[in-house]
C-alpha cells in the first residue's frame, strides 16, 4: 500500500471509529432547545418517518408530573439511538440513548412532565429517522401529605 | 379548605381508575425506596440488639407483627416509637438527640425513615398481624377506633371526613374507607413510602402527622399514643393482608 | 459526594438479554425550584450515563435534568452470562460522578 493510500485509510478509519469509541458529550445545545424541532436539529436529526416497530409504553394518566414512568423499545434493525421529546416541557429534549453493540435499543427511565403533554420517541436506524408519539394525561393528584 | 373543596362525592370513572391504578403499578416497579432501605440496612448495624418484638435483632417478619405491646416499655409501640425507644436504651442516646430530626427532607431522609424502610422491606410477603391480645394491645385499637371518628379542630374534621364513606374522592385519587378492611387491607400493605412528588420516603408517623395538619389541628407528638393508637387501629383493620414492602405513592 | 448517593443495580438473565434494572440517588435540581428561602435551587442533574458489559460501553446515554429525581433505568443488553459484570456509571453538571459495577446473576 503507498503512503497516500495509507493515510486516507488512516484518516477514513479514524472517521468510522471514532464516533464508536468517544463518549457523547452532552449535547447543551439540544438539550437547551426550546422546540422539539430545534432540538432534533441540534442532534442533527432529520424528519422521522411514523415507525409501529418504536414502540412507547407510558400511563395514560399520571397522578403526579414527578415521575411518568415510560418505556421506549424499538424493533427497527440497526436502532443505534433512541430520543425521549416531550413536547410540552420547557426543553423537550428528555435523553438521548446511543445503542452500542451488545445492547437491545430498549430503555425505561422516569420523567417530569410539566403538564399533560405527548411523548415522542424517535428512533436512529440505518440512516433514517422514526418517530411514535403517545399522550400523558398529567393531573394532581390528593391534597399534600 | 383545600381538603374541603377538593371532595367530591362521586367516584372517578372505572377508564380513569383503570389507568391511575396502571400508574401506580409502573411507578412501583420502577420506586426509589430500595435506596432508602440501603441507608436504613446500615443504621440498623449500629442498634442491632434492638428488640422490635421478635426477639433482639430480629427483623424479619417483625414489621408486620406491629403495632404490639413491650413489656419493657410497659406500652403498645408502632415501629417508629419502638426505633425511638432503642435510640434512648440500646444506643444511650438522649431524647432530645434522638427526636431531634424524626422527619427529614427530599435531601436527606431522617434515620426513621430510612430504617422504616429497611425494616418494612423485611416483612415483605408477610401477612399483617398487630398484637390484639393483651389489654393495652385492645385498648390501643379500641382508642384508635374512637379517634378514627372524633371530630376536632376548626373545620370539625374527623379522618372519617374523608375516609369514611363510600365513593369520595379528591382530586384524581378515590380515598379508601379505611374503616374497612377491605379498603385499609391495600393502603397499610404499602406503607412506608416513597411519595413521587415530594422525593420523600414517608413513614406511618408522619402520614398521621400530616392528616392531622390537614385537618388544621395542632400536630401530634411523635411517637404519642394518639397517632400509635390510630396506626394500630388500621393495621388491626387491615389483619390478614400481605405485606407488600415499601411502595410508592403519587 | 458518591458516598452520599448510593447506588442499587440489578442484572439478571433474561430471554436472550440481561435486564439492566439500577437506581440512583440524585436531586434532578431543573433549577427552577425554590428553596424553603424561597431562594432558586441550582441546576443539579446528572448529564451522561453509560452502562458497561465487562469493560465495554454498550450505552451511552445523554440526560436532562427533566429526568425525575432519584432516577431508576433499565436497560437491556445482549446475551450475557452468570458472572458477567456490569458497570452503570454518571456523571452531573456539577463535577460529581458515582459508578457502581454489579456481576449479572
Amino acid at each position: 500500500m503507498n503512503r497516500l493510500r495509507r493515510t486516507l485509510v488512516a484518516a477514513l478509519a479514524f472517521a468510522v471509529l471514532r464516533p464508536l469509541s468517544a463518549l457523547a458529550a452532552w449535547n447543551k445545545d439540544a438539550f437547551g432547545a426550546k422546540t422539539a424541532a430545534d432540538a432534533l436539529k441540534s442532534l442533527g436529526i432529520g424528519e422521522a418517518a411514523p415507525s409501529k416497530e418504536l414502540a412507547i409504553d407510558a400511563p395514560q394518566i399520571a397522578e403526579n408530573g414527578a415521575v411518568v414512568p415510560i418505556e421506549v423499545s424499538s424493533s427497527i434493525p440497526g436502532t443505534r439511538a433512541i430520543s425521549v421529546i416531550i413536547e410540552k416541557n420547557p426543553f423537550p429534549l428528555v435523553a438521548r440513548f446511543e445503542f452500542k453493540e451488545g445492547a437491545l435499543p430498549f430503555v425505561k427511565v422516569n420523567v417530569k412532565m410539566g403538564e399533560t403533554s405527548d411523548i415522542r420517541a424517535i428512533a436512529e436506524a440505518g440512516g433514517k429517522s422514526y418517530s411514535a408519539t403517545r399522550e400523558v394525561k398529567v393531573t394532581i393528584g390528593g391534597c399534600g401529605g | 379548605m383545600a381538603a374541603a373543596l377538593c371532595a367530591a362525592t362521586t367516584g372517578l370513572a372505572q377508564d380513569a381508575r383503570k389507568e391511575i391504578q396502571r400508574y401506580r403499578e409502573m411507578v412501583a416497579e420502577g420506586s426509589p425506596a430500595e435506596l432508602f432501605e440501603l441507608e436504613g440496612e446500615a443504621l440498623w448495624k449500629k442498634m442491632d440488639k434492638c428488640d422490635l418484638g421478635l426477639g433482639p435483632g430480629v427483623v424479619k417478619g417483625a414489621y408486620a407483627r406491629l403495632p404490639r405491646y413491650f413489656k419493657d416499655a410497659d406500652r403498645v409501640m408502632d415501629l417508629e416509637t419502638r426505633l425511638l425507644y432503642c435510640m434512648t436504651t440500646v444506643q444511650g442516646r438522649s431524647a432530645k438527640d434522638a427526636t431531634a430530626r424524626v422527619f427529614g427532607s427530599a435531601d436527606r431522609p431522617s434515620e426513621f425513615e430510612s430504617l422504616s424502610a429497611y425494616i418494612a422491606a423485611q416483612s415483605r410477603g408477610a401477612r399483617l398481624e398487630p398484637g390484639a391480645t393483651h389489654p393495652k394491645e385492645k385498648a390501643s385499637i379500641a382508642l384508635g377506633r374512637e379517634l378514627f371518628f372524633h371530630r376536632v379542630g376548626p373545620w370539625d374534621f374527623s379522618c372519617a371526613s374523608c375516609h369514611g364513606t363510600e365513593g369520595e374522592r379528591i382530586r384524581m385519587q378515590d380515598l379508601p374507607v379505611l374503616h374497612q378492611p377491605q379498603y385499609a387491607r391495600p393502603v397499610m400493605a404499602s406503607w412506608p413510602a416513597y411519595r413521587v412528588s415530594t422525593s420523600q420516603f414517608v413513614t406511618l408517623q408522619w402520614r398521621m402527622n400530616d392528616c392531622f395538619r390537614q385537618m388544621r389541628t395542632p400536630e401530634p407528638t411523635f411517637g404519642s399514643e394518639t397517632t400509635v393508637a390510630l396506626i394500630h387501629f388500621l393495621t388491626a383493620t387491615a389483619k390478614g393482608a400481605p405485606y407488600k414492602g415499601p411502595g410508592s405513592k403519587r | 459526594m458518591a458516598e452520599q448517593r448510593p447506588m442499587k443495580m440489578r442484572a439478571t438473565l433474561g430471554q436472550g438479554y440481561t435486564d439492566v434494572r439500577v437506581l440512583m440517588t440524585h436531586p434532578m435540581e431543573t433549577g427552577q425550584r425554590k428553596d424553603a428561602e424561597g431562594k432558586l435551587v441550582p441546576m443539579h442533574f446528572i448529564q451522561n450515563l453509560t452502562v458497561k458489559v465487562n469493560g465495554r460501553t454498550v450505552v451511552d446515554a445523554q440526560i436532562s435534568q427533566a429526568v425525575s429525581r432519584n432516577p431508576v433505568f433499565s436497560f437491556r443488553v445482549k446475551g450475557g452470562a452468570k458472572g458477567d459484570k456490569i458497570e452503570v456509571a454518571w456523571s452531573d453538571n456539577q463535577g460529581e460522578s458515582n459508578s457502581l459495577e454489579a456481576p449479572v446473576a
